[in-house]
């Protein structure tokens, strides 16, 4: 097992770095604008422009470039000289997202600072939403699958087909007009000024700003899992062990609820695994509808100006997460299925 | 002659289906006493495997239209509500499957398993529970019981979970143990010692054991009764002896002519039954088997035969005259062998 992880956790750094490279590439050597035009503004004259372009970095080579870019990501300082004399002397600390680098062509902003301040509002949102979800997809997944083609069996893939077949932006707005707009239950949007750090999200959370994106994303996934579990369950019930429980005269409650769903659920660990690590890489759509400032609407804004600083920090935080998520995944898998052992 | 120890009459297992009626078990009655083996004989989809499912109660009856009458100890299986049915399934008529990679649950310990069926019909603690599953890993000869019973399934062999699952089938000292294919998945040898030991614990245990496979030579040494099925219904029964030395139905002979003689010199061909098993949707009118029978003639095609003693116990199915049939067996069956 500690082997294991330690060549994971390498494998995960080879990833990172791949990712960086790659996101690198693509918004130096495919911009749509020039950064340094943008950060000087419309009215300039072309030395302006070249200034912008030296402070920037953007006037050295590719390599040294991304060795600026890269330098940021490793918590030491390079002990490399072949690449030590491609850069220039490393500033700062050279911790995860240096802020002598890694500040936004935006608002120049460290984007440390900026993704700090975000990923408690994804966070808050995913983990949220996915709490709804599996209290509402598992047990709705289960009662579906022991009482098939029941009439609240079918109420309930109806309730999932619809929930598959929405489209996230629609729901999310009907439910704002719904239950904001004409009933004004619950509070609209927006996370407001002052509510900083995982503290002011909570706060969020307890006024109820969440409750609206977390019934948006969650209705989706609930859906989707509850076909899921609905599936498995069928699925592990036709299997010879569970003839076996039945043969040993156990009473058919503990065949389903103790052989049958351990069976089933096994997968819902990978799946959901797997979800929330792309939901706290930024939930976009869910984001912009309820004008949450999380990760998924960063992403979207620098991209959209050229920010590449920033769109590489939130690239590589999502390959991050999505490459734990998979680790967490794997090695819970070894927890809950005896035939998985990593060596 | 006191009541027999399992008694089932004239059984029929119907599935309704979308393409039609399923006729799995068309009218099957046996007997079986205390300490017997009776092995079940036919090819895959003759109904051998859901005549026993429906002996334990393992066959939704809302899935399927089932009649007849098992009796076990005096009382109508098919009667009992579900909850007594509950406490002779497992404890007193227990069942091993064919596939024993498969029928261990892979999630739990096989200790526990084994265990777990002790407890749902003993009042004893867990711990005693978890003993006498040590114990009984230790009676089918699996070595280091006690470690073993901590290991997963996966970490067995096949043999050896099939091992465990006739544990798990005996832990609670049943009177009928059923053994579907028992042998079907595991190798060769491993055949061998899975069949000896069914014999030793049933004389160890006293029980009645039913061994239903699709293969004569593996249950020649082991039965006392062999009931050869086709297509959901009793070809011929008859005693060990009778069935492999005197056999009266075209279906046992094809039987006993396709399996491969290891003695033989002379290299021939294996001679397998023609045709295929018909489907249990549309059965041939008359007997089930004239279209593969190479004897059939006039009334084979119209009338079922019904299963008729020829001298006490032994009894076929077949329009054949009896004098027909020994001449046929005698100049064609046999001589060949």
């Amino acid at each position: 097992m500690g082997k294991y992880l330690v060549r994971r956790a390498l494998f995960m750094i080879l990833v990172i770095v791949i990712v960086s490279f790659l996101t690198f590439l693509i918004f130096v050597k495919l911009p749509a604008g020039d950064p340094a035009r943008r950060a000087v503004g419309r009215t300039t004259n072309p030395e302006e422009i070249e200034n912008a372009r030296r402070a920037f970095g953007l006037d050295k080579p590719l390599h040294v470039q991304y060795w600026r870019f890269l330098k940021g990501f490793i918590p030491w300082p390079p002990s490399d000289p072949v690449l030590m004399l491609l850069s220039e002397p490393p500033r700062g600390d050279g911790l995860w997202l240096n802020e002598d680098v890694y500040f936004s062509y935006g608002g120049f902003i460290p984007v440390r600072e900026e993704l700090a301040r975000r990923i408690p509002i994804t966070g808050t949102l995913a983990i949220g939403a996915a709490v709804i979800w599996l209290l509402l997809g598992i047990p709705i997944g289960i009662l579906s699958g022991v009482r098939r083609r029941s009439v609240a069996d079918r109420a309930a893939m109806i309730f999932a087909i619809v929930g598959v077949s929405m489209p996230i932006f629609w729901l999310a707005q009907l439910l704002l007009y719904g239950f904001w707009f004409k009933l004004d239950l619950l509070p609209a949007s927006g996370i407001p000024i002052g509510y900083n750090g995982w503290g002011g999200a909570l706060r969020a959370a307890l006024e109820g700003r969440f409750i609206l994106p977390w019934v948006s994303l969650a209705y989706i996934n609930a859906a989707f899992y509850a076909r899921m579990v609905r599936g498995n369950l069928i699925e592990t019930m036709n299997e010879d062990y569970i003839r076996t429980a039945r043969a040993k005269g156990l009473s058919e409650r503990r065949v389903i609820y103790k052989h049958g769903l351990r069976g089933a659920l096994t997968p819902v660990v990978t799946m959901l695994g797997l979800d929330v690590g792309l939901l706290l890489g930024g939930a976009f759509i869910t984001e912009t509808v309820f004008g949450l400032p999380g990760i998924g609407q960063l992403a979207v804004q620098s991209i959209s100006t050229n920010d590449f600083p920033m769109v590489m920090g939130v690239t590589i935080l999502g390959a991050f997460i999505i490459a734990v998520a998979n680790l967490v995944v794997d090695v819970a898998y070894a927890f809950v299925d005896p035939r998985v052992r990593y060596t | 002659m006191a009541q027999p120890l399992l008694e089932v009459k004239d059984l029929k297992v119907h599935f309704p289906t979308d393409d039609g009626l399923v006729k799995a078990v068309d009218g099957v009655s046996y007997s079986l006493e205390a300490g017997e083996t009776l092995g079940i004989v036919g090819e895959s989809g003759s109904g051998k495997s859901v005549s026993s499912l429906t002996v334990m109660g393992l066959i939704n009856p809302k899935q399927a239209k089932i009649s007849g009458e098992v009796f076990f100890q005096g009382q109508d299986l098919l009667k009992l509500p579900k909850d007594e049915m509950r406490t002779i399934r497992g404890a007193k008529i227990s069942m091993i499957f064919q596939d024993p990679m498969t029928s261990l649950h892979p999630f739990y310990k096989v200790g526990f398993q084994i265990a777990e069926a002790i407890l749902e019909h003993q009042d004893i603690s867990k711990q005693e529970a978890f003993d006498q599953a040590v114990e009984m890993l230790a009676r089918v000869n699996i070595p280091h019981p006690k470690d073993r019973a901590s290991q997963y399934p996966h970490e067995f062999s096949g043999g050896m979970r099939q091992r465990a699952m006739i544990a798990m089938a005996l832990s609670l000292n049943p009177d009928v143990l059923i053994a579907d294919e028992p042998t079907t998945a595991l190798d060769v040898t491993v055949q061998a010692q899975i069949l000896d030991l069914i014999d030793r614990l049933k004389s160890e245990f006293n029980a009645a054991v039913i061994i239903i496979t699709h293969d004569l030579g593996v249950v020649a040494e082991h039965c006392d009764d062999i009931m050869v099925m086709y297509a959901g219904k009793a070809a011929e029964f008859g005693d060990t002896d009778d069935i492999y030395y005197k056999p009266l139905h075209p279906y046992t002979w094809g039987l006993l002519s396709s399996i491969p003689r290891l003695d033989e010199i002379k290299q021939e061909r294996l001679n397998p039954i023609r045709g295929l098993p018909p489907s249990l949707i549309q059965v041939p009118p008359g007997c089930a088997f004239h279209p593969r029978c190479p004897y059939k003639f006039d009334p084979c095609d119209r009338d079922v035969p019904q299963l008729l003693p020829v001298d006490g116990h032994h009894a076929a199915a077949c329009h054949l005259s009896l004098a027909d049939k020994e001449r046929i067996r005698d100049e064609e069956v046999l001589a060949r062998r």
